[in-house]
């Protein structure tokens, strides 16, 4: 099962090779991790989505990265209610002849053309990995180049902020 | 006040009670070293960085204390790897200082430039990269608030050279303030009241203790709740010494060289509580069929532990300091008599298994066997000295037929099992504890790969005792060799056969070879009882095994015995 984690770090050098370092270290397999800067500006979120067999197996992920210093709290934003996004930067090829329904598909995902030139352009897409995922499905026919994603980020709906929960 | 970060550093050593440390100076440390002679501050130097550093985790492990250990860049922070990992495993509380090359010169690949911090990050506690002096104070309050802590441990600071040049106007901070760090002291008070029902329910509980008892320094609690309960007692190899070997309720090391009785009763408990345990392979054997009848309790200041080997049916997260002392308030609500009149068929079984196979050796044989030497040497100490192994097979022996009487009395590689550990920790553990006989028992093949230490150990005079017990072979590697692969010897014999006690008398210690049998107690009185250094090289047969034995991956109760 697919756990997602927020964990607030202390944004100092070196925090995310621990994290990283500890991560490999203990062979937990991890699909997806994004950080950046918070409301508090010694602090940096990650959003960690990590892959458990049980309950277990996640509860030493949790306790293995809650012992590294730097990191102030961890999160299990798993069972709650929650958004998540994620932001992907897709080139495609679009020749002036199938450009427009490239645009087509674009318009139907709520996407944005954010570059064009005479071969290709760069889609940027905001959503659940899905979404991002049926996108690049129907792109595929027409010739993806690179794709670039943040991995998933996430929050919890309601007045409070995680740290305080 | 103001000063450069060489003093400063030295500054902070004396802020948190330093009384010693452990080092091998070179280029970027040489502004340091400068302060530490004009400081004329206490230093210890050993023939190798890899002996600094084990010398300092014998001092801690004698002493309770931090030890201290500084390296340069480099190659002589690399030299330290293997002794942080030592440490880290066995939780040993270390502040290790390395030079690094100046921070112009940082990520270049600069002349002795190595990355420790990120070498080090899986293997220390916490480490820091000390590039503004102005971080020194702060930084070194913070590593040895964090070494000495909770789960002891490991942590290491690299400083640039710069940084020990540089001015600062020193003030050493009164307080932490780590907002991701905070040891636990005190635990759930309910989880012990389910650990006392459980308790009362169990038929044939089992104490399993560990090195977190002699890391709390609780030993003394713990002695009282068994002898207040009578409950069965066994240990891990850390454990060694926590409880008197001697004490009735107490049945020896479990796991892969554990004894028949305590192996038994792990399989046939119906509670096994642990007290500061990791349950690593070595103790659990295959984890699956471990402790197969019983409900599991955990007692550990890490909570990470939980659930990482063994599925805890209760937990107790605490430093152990507390959980006993509360532990031990509530198993009072019934009288030691009740406690012991509800555990007396258990025990009677314990006993049983004791007699029916005991730790067994060929004692009418007219070699020199290793356990008779471990058990010569036991009668002579009684238990009063402080006993440092190597790693590998006469580890195992000195584990067996030791009869230990004090925590802090055994000294060795738990966890990582590191040869060439023995004689620098033992080095340290004299420094740490200069009243008291420290025996360094060790292997020909272990005893090698430090052995340069000598030297220090000659320097200072230390009245170390070294056992060399030496069979020309790696006996461990020989031993599985011998069972699991066809008797291949596979590059675990030693062509050259050296003579170390020419070897030790080279490098400044006197030495004696004992090599009729008869002469094992006198002589090796006269060396555990001679002033100075002294070293016994004691020949062994090639082919003698560590029994019983419980082949790796499988259940504890499928023992290979010996006799």
């Amino acid at each position: 099962m697919k756990y997602t984690l927020a964990v607030l770090v202390e944004n100092k050098p070196g925090v995310l090779t621990h994290i990283s370092g500890l991560i490999s270290r203990r062979a937990f397999n991890i699909e997806s991790i994004a950080a950046g800067y918070t409301e508090e500006p010694d602090m940096t979120r990650i959003t960690i989505e990590v892959e458990a067999d049980d309950e277990y197996e996640l509860e030493q992920v949790v306790n293995q990265l809650s012992k590294l210093i730097d990191v102030i709290k961890i999160i299990d934003l798993t069972g709650q209610d929650r958004i998540h996004r994620e932001l992907a930067l897709i080139k495609v090829k679009a020749s002036p002849k199938n450009r427009a329904e490239v645009i087509n598909i674009v318009e139907i995902f709520r996407a944005h053309i954010v570059d064009v030139n005479k071969e290709t352009m760069i889609i940027e897409i905001t959503g659940e990995d899905t979404k991002i995922e049926a996108i690049c499905e129907l792109l595929k026919d027409y010739g993806i180049v690179e794709i670039v994603r943040t991995g998933r980020i996430a929050i919890c709906r309601g007045p409070r902020p995680a740290k305080n929960v | 006040m103001k000063m450069n970060g060489a003093q400063a550093v030295i500054e902070c050593l004396k802020h948190e009670n330093v009384e010693v440390v452990f080092g091998y100076p070179g280029g970027a440390v040489l502004t340091l070293y400068d302060e530490l002679y004009m400081a004329n501050f206490p230093h210890i130097l050993p023939r190798h960085e890899q002996g600094a550093i084990h010398a300092a985790d014998g001092y801690a492990r004698t002493t309770g204390k931090v030890g201290v250990c500084i390296a340069t860049s480099g190659p002589g922070a690399t030299n330290l790897i293997t002794g942080i990992a030592t440490a880290y495993m066995d939780s040993i509380p270390l502040v290790v200082i390395t030079g690094q090359v100046a921070v112009s010169l940082i990520g270049r690949d600069s002349f002795q430039e190595a990355d420790i911090t990120g070498i080090t990050t899986p293997i220390t506690k916490h480490n820091y990269l000390v590039k503004d002096v102005k971080d020194l104070p702060r930084v070194f309050k913070e590593a040895f608030y964090i070494a000495r802590t909770g789960r002891p441990g490991p942590v290491l600071i690299d400083i640039a050279k710069n940084v020990f040049a540089a001015e600062i106007d020193f003030e050493y901070p009164k307080t932490v303030n780590l907002r991701g760090y905070k040891p636990v002291c005190e635990g759930d008070e309910t989880s012990i009241d389910a650990v006392f029902t459980e308790l009362c329910n169990a038929q044939k509980p089992l104490f399993f203790i560990g090195g977190g008892i002699n890391l709390s320094d609780s030993s003394a609690k713990m002695r009282e709740i068994i002898a207040y309960t009578g409950i069965p007692t066994v240990s891990s190899l850390m454990g060694l010494g926590c409880v008197s070997q001697n004490d009735p309720h107490y049945f020896g090391m479990i796991g892969m060289h554990g004894t028949y009785a305590g192996n038994m009763s792990t399989t046939e408990t119906d509670l096994l509580i642990g007290f500061g345990v990791r349950f690593d392979d070595r103790v659990t054997g295959l984890l699956n069929e471990f402790a197969p009848r019983a409900k599991i309790i955990h007692f550990d200041i890490d909570a990470a532990e939980i659930n990482k080997n063994v599925r805890t049916y209760i937990r107790v997260v605490a430093d152990l300091k507390w959980s006993l002392n509360t532990f031990f308030a509530k198993i009072k609500q019934r009288t030691s008599a009740e406690w012991h009149q509800q555990f007396k068929p258990w025990l009677k079984q314990m006993y049983a298994w004791k007699e029916e196979k005991p730790l067994v050796y060929d004692k009418k044989s007219h070699q020199i066997l290793p356990q008779q030497v471990i058990e010569t040497i036991s009668k002579i100490t009684k238990g009063d000295a402080i006993i440092v192994t190597d790693v590998g097979q006469h580890q195992m022996w000195t584990a067996q037929y030791y009869e230990f009487q004090k925590p802090r009395s055994f000294l060795t590689s738990g966890g990582l099992g590191t040869m060439g550990y023995g004689l620098p920790a033992a080095l340290g553990a004299q420094v740490g504890a200069p009243g008291q006989k420290v025996i360094c028992i060790c292997g020909d093949g272990g005893f090698m790969m430090n052995c340069q230490e000598l030297m220090a150990i000659a320097d200072l005079n230390l009245p170390v005792k070294v056992i060399v017990l030496n069979n020309s072979v790696l006996g461990m590697v020989a031993q599985w060799q011998r069972t699991f692969y066809n008797g291949h010897y596979a590059h675990s014999t030693f062509k050259t056969k050296a003579d170390f006690v020419k070897l030790s008398k080279a490098m400044g210690v006197p030495a004696i070879r004992l090599e009729n049998k008869n002469e094992t107690q006198k002589l090796l009185e006269n060396a555990i009882c001679s002033d100075g250094p002294f070293l016994v090289e004691i020949c062994i047969p090639n082919e003698e095994n560590v029994l019983p034995m419980v082949p790796a991956g499988a259940r504890l109760d499928q023992m290979i015995m010996g006799g």
